[in-house]
């Protein structure tokens, strides 16, 4: 029997648009035959979030719209439009 | 600290305030290259936290030798002022084949300052190759308001810079920029010796300034990094407004009127 392991793409994009591009992105492999890491990539995998659909990825989280707490309108603090994908993927 | 001042002139401190860093290839001459190895590998002598940079540093020790170098010496003092005090300093290595990447962060805790900032000098004593693990840098990523390794799920961000750098260069960084030890996919050691400083003095036009009022100073104020998000990238240069504001003692310094425009309030003004 073939054991199922999850693949997980994190991109990072310019806006809360899915098809928007993208910006950051990080990759975890549940098959073990990848080994990402931080800084180990200039290029991005896909171009924009709708590119990572077509190639078959299932996007299942999407970074909700939060306004600013009052007072830290101006602050800038974390990557705002988070959306991770994954693929399930024979080991 | 040097008798040959080299003090940056507004242009390099506008690029400081952009990207979060100043690098400065190859400044330290091979013979205190090669005696780099030797002096990390006896071990630097333990300074408590916050001693004046001479006392952490007597005159002949590499450290002392290392921060007074002409262009060193004048980039520090542009910066963080003439007399700034030594926060703590470190060789970090890289191991051969190490499993992995040191997770992206900034040093320290989330520090809110506007109008300070600390100084951190890293030392790269041998030649950097891409796969020897040269510390990852973020442009433009030092205003942000993160703790720690709270970004560590971020793996790569679009212009990021994986350094790699000939023997002897000194990178400058702003304290809170995003940054982190890379993967050393190479068979040698790689080392980098860290030494935080703390102003004493206000940074307020500690540098050549008679090109202040330079175009490529506002341009250069007015950069966006390709991993900004269009949104946020706005504020950062509203943000970066502020620190430049705070270091030229200039209230009335803008780009693009970014700062000007929402702090427009003609009504306090009538009432005052």
């Amino acid at each position: 029997m073939t054991a199922v392991r999850q693949q997980v793409l994190v991109l990072y994009l310019n806006n809360s648009a899915l098809d928007s591009p993208v910006v950051g992105w990080a990759c975890y492999d549940g098959t073990g035959r990848t080994r990402p890491t931080t800084g180990d990539s200039d290029q991005p995998p896909y171009q924009t979030g709708v590119a990572a659909l077509a190639d078959g990825w299932r996007l299942f989280q999407a970074a909700q719209l939060i306004p600013p707490y009052p007072g830290t309108e101006h602050e800038t603090s974390f990557l705002k439009h988070e959306f991770f994908f994954e693929k399930l993927v024979s080991s | 600290m040097s008798t040959t001042r080299q003090l940056l002139n507004s242009g390099q401190v506008a690029r400081f305030v952009t990207h979060g860093f100043l690098r400065l290839d190859g400044v330290v001459p091979p013979t205190m290259n090669e005696e780099a190895l030797g002096v990390f590998a006896a071990g630097l002598p333990a300074v408590p936290y916050g001693t004046p940079l001479p006392e952490a540093f007597p005159h002949g020790s590499f450290a002392r030798r290392l921060v007074t170098l002409p262009a060193v010496a004048g980039a520090l003092e542009s910066l963080v002022g003439p007399e700034p005090t030594v926060d703590h300093h470190f060789v970090h290595t890289r191991q051969p084949h190490e499993g992995s990447a040191q997770a992206l962060h900034a040093d320290a805790v989330i520090d809110l300052r506007f109008d300070a900032f600390d100084v951190q000098l890293m030392y790269y004593p041998h030649d950097v190759t891409e796969d020897m693990g040269g510390t990852l840098l973020v442009p433009g990523s030092h205003l942000r308001r993160t703790n720690e390794s709270d970004t560590g799920r971020y793996q790569n961000l679009l212009g990021q810079i994986r350094l790699a750098c000939p023997a002897g260069t000194v990178l400058l960084l702003h304290h809170g920029i995003w940054h982190g030890g890379r993967r050393n996919d190479s068979d040698a050691v790689r080392y980098m010796y860290k030494i935080r400083l703390n102003p004493t003095v206000p940074q307020i036009r500690l540098w050549h300034t008679t090109d202040l009022d330079d175009a490529a100073v506002r341009e250069e104020l007015a950069r966006r990094f390709p991993w900004y998000e269009e949104a946020a990238g706005r504020l950062e240069i509203h943000n970066r407004i502020r620190v430049w504001r705070a270091l030229t003692g200039d209230p009335t310094f803008d780009v693009d009127h970014w700062v000007t425009r929402i702090t427009n309030r003609p009504a306090q003004r009538s009432r005052a």
